[in-house]
């Protein structure tokens, strides 16, 4: 908390500076939840400020800024400072961006992972992790000799809900006997608490590791103890060279990059954006050779197929744990109920926290 | 779950891996408050030491030179602390608070070159020993030398207040300043060597995540641990062996609350989060009883400004 206090008490200062040779050019600015070295979502999010800047466009960063009071502030201090366009990048910025872009018509906002549009200014974005999670599930169906998966959750959120659901139905396709063994550790970053979570699904006999948490900490737990693991937003693959075997990699700079220049050449309309593995916002590290050459092709073409929208991660029948249907046979999820997804679905263990 | 000796084992040796830094951090911060000193700056002196620890690393690829030199780090930071409370007399509550702020906001500033390159392995002691004897071996085998050196040092610091010459004058100089200094003791000079010490084991401390738990640079790693050190310290009422007891039984819990969880136990959650805590707490304020060992314990002058007049 002080520490999110003190830089943002830093940045405040650097955006005054700016706001005083504040002029005609076009400029966007960016709001990050964690550092910018959380080799993670934050990290991700940077790459695509990057890319903006690559293109010739001026931005200004704010990095761990607290989801509340803090953030409404921080935006507001942006758009007075006359930036033209304003990325929020957490879901708990819902609100606070909404309230600011009732004041400032003229600029621009996007919030990633919301839902809320409440002014013509405001879009939204986020991808379709679960697309990568459907790819995962695949290949720790194949890969388990145990049977067992174990999967470090967050918090319970639709969007954690909604990749561990698209990983067992995937699992379960490939190898019926598939459980999936669940730790929630209630934070999105703690390396210590997330490898000690690694480390007792393993002992509870779990031979892959996935993880919805940001640090590299469960990869190398897994390369430690020699099971499989996954890599999770960014490319982790030095961190476990032996033991990653794909990784889901967050790719925002397209979609940044598309935006700020809309937005600077007065073409940028509101919109709700769902990008998933088609149009490479999600994307997939390379597969480790350990899977053997027909398992990657097998889900290099699984890949291919949700990509193209011939195969759906949620495709009908689907169960909940109890046995009620959830999507019907021959349908798939809408994406309504993508987005509210609050159940596991059947053969998933255990309860979700409320 | 297979809940055989075997599997206990292997259970006891993760849980002993996980308290070392509580064990580390909290010994070397019970030091400085015997003597008179509050110091809150536990979590930054941490992260400082896990920052200078891994950089040492990277650039000069010897983890000798790594861990002595993330010790000197938390040396250098707490002399800082030092200087401000014990020459400059600022308040030791607010100034630990500032050197905690400090601490996070620099280790993130020194670590940004340092994301995302991954750790070096760190060596581990009798790791053919731990496979082939069950129950024993994962338990007192395959460890790397700081957590030996983290279970012993309990038992010295015990040693040294109780028993040594030195000891007492730390805990005189906690308890009545203004005696020991009448009896000639300098009580600035104990309290900069016990404020010195508290850093160079928390700069171990952090030391130990960044290089053999978790090895590797991440922002604001510590994630808390060094205010649960300081608890942990209040709540064994400055003794050494009561400290090592609760970093057990937290480190115990929070993992015995994920194995819970991956077995699939129907306690909510939230509950087996707070567990740790919890029990922490009841366990230490139950075997810490007796008022008369709290009240012999407790250095009496904590945080307490002291100035010899001239």
């Amino acid at each position: 908390m002080y520490k999110n206090f003190f830089r943002y008490l830093i940045s405040a200062i650097f955006l005054l500076g700016f706001s005083v040779n504040s002029n005609a050019d076009f400029k966007v600015g960016f709001v990050y939840v964690g550092p910018t070295g959380d080799h993670g979502w934050t990290f991700q999010h940077h790459e695509g400020r990057n890319a903006v800047e690559a293109a010739g466009i001026k931005t200004t960063f704010v990095e761990s800024v607290p989801e509340g009071a803090d953030a409404e502030r921080v935006i507001r201090q942006l758009a007075q400072s006359g930036h033209d366009l304003i990325f929020t990048t957490s879901f708990g910025y819902m609100d606070p961006t909404n309230k600011v872009a009732k004041d400032f018509p003229n600029v621009k906002f996007e919030h990633a992972t919301g839902y809320k549009r409440e002014h013509s200014n405001v879009s939204t974005y986020s991808a379709r992790f679960y697309e990568g999670r459907t790819l995962l599930g695949h290949i720790a169906g194949k890969m388990t000799k145990t049977n067992t998966i174990g999967y470090i959750a967050s918090f319970p959120i639709p969007e954690v809900i909604r990749g561990i659901n698209a990983m067992t139905l995937a699992a379960q396709k490939v190898n019926p006997n598939i459980k999936t063994k669940i730790v929630w550790v209630f934070t999105w970053y703690d390396p210590g608490k997330e490898a000690e979570a690694a480390q007792a699904l393993i002992d509870q006999g779990a031979d892959v590791i996935m993880q919805h948490t940001d640090s590299t900490a469960p990869v190398q737990t897994a390369e430690k103890a020699g099971v499989w693991s996954f890599g999770q937003a960014s490319d982790m693959q030095r961190f476990a060279p032996k033991s990653i075997l794909t990784s889901i990699i967050d790719d925002w700079a397209p979609y940044y990059v598309e935006r700020a220049i809309a937005a600077r050449d007065g073409t940028w309309k509101q919109q709700d954006t769902w990008h998933g593995l088609k149009e490479g916002m999600v994307a997939m590290g390379p597969y480790n050779s350990a899977m053997g050459a027909d398992l990657v092709k097998e889900v290099e073409q699984l890949q291919k197929d949700l990509a193209s929208g011939k195969v759906h991660s949620f495709t009908g029948p689907i169960y909940d744990q109890k046995g009620n249907i959830l999507v019907a046979e021959g349908k798939v999820a809408d994406d309504g109920m993508l987005a509210g997804m609050s159940v596991y679905v059947k053969g998933v263990e255990g309860d979700i926290p409320k | 779950m297979s809940l055989d000796i075997s599997f206990i084992g292997i259970l006891i040796g993760s849980i002993m891996a996980s308290s070392v830094p509580l064990i580390l951090a909290a010994s070397g911060e019970l030091i400085a408050e015997r003597s008179g000193v509050l110091n809150l700056g536990v979590e930054g002196m941490m992260i400082i030491g896990a920052i200078s620890g891994f950089a040492l690393m990277v650039i000069t690829d010897n983890l000798f030179i790594a861990i002595v030199g993330s010790m000197l780090s938390g040396v250098i930071i707490s002399l800082i602390f030092g200087f401000l409370t014990q020459s400059l007399l600022t308040n030791h509550v607010a100034t630990g608070l500032a050197l905690t702020i400090f601490g996070i906001g620099l280790s993130a500033m020194l670590g940004k070159n340092f994301v995302g390159i991954p750790g070096k392995e760190f060596p581990i002691l009798f790791s053919s020993l731990k496979e082939s004897i069950p129950f024993f071996g994962p338990i007192l085998f395959g460890h790397s030398i700081v957590l030996y050196f983290a279970f012993a040092l309990p038992f010295l610091t015990n040693y040294f207040l109780k028993k040594t010459k030195l000891g007492l004058v730390v805990r005189a100089v906690g308890d009545s300043p203004v005696s020991a200094s009448n009896q000639g003791i300098n009580v600035i000079l104990v309290r900069y060597c016990c404020i010195l010490y508290g850093g160079a084991m928390c700069g171990l401390a952090g030391a130990y995540l960044s290089l053999i738990y978790t090895p590797q640079w991440i922002e604001n790693m510590t994630a808390g641990r060094g205010w649960i050190a300081l608890a942990l310290v209040v709540f064994a009422t400055w003794s050494p062996i009561k400290v090592l007891i609760g970093a057990l039984i937290f480190g115990g819990i929070t993992i015995l609350q994920l194995h819970m969880q991956a077995i699939g136990f129907r306690i909510p959650v939230q509950f087996l989060s707070a567990l740790p805590y919890l029990m922490t707490i009841i366990v230490l304020v139950v075997i810490s009883r007796d008022s008369r060992k709290i009240k012999l314990n407790t250095p009496t002058s904590l945080g307490r400004i002291f100035y010899k007049e001239k």
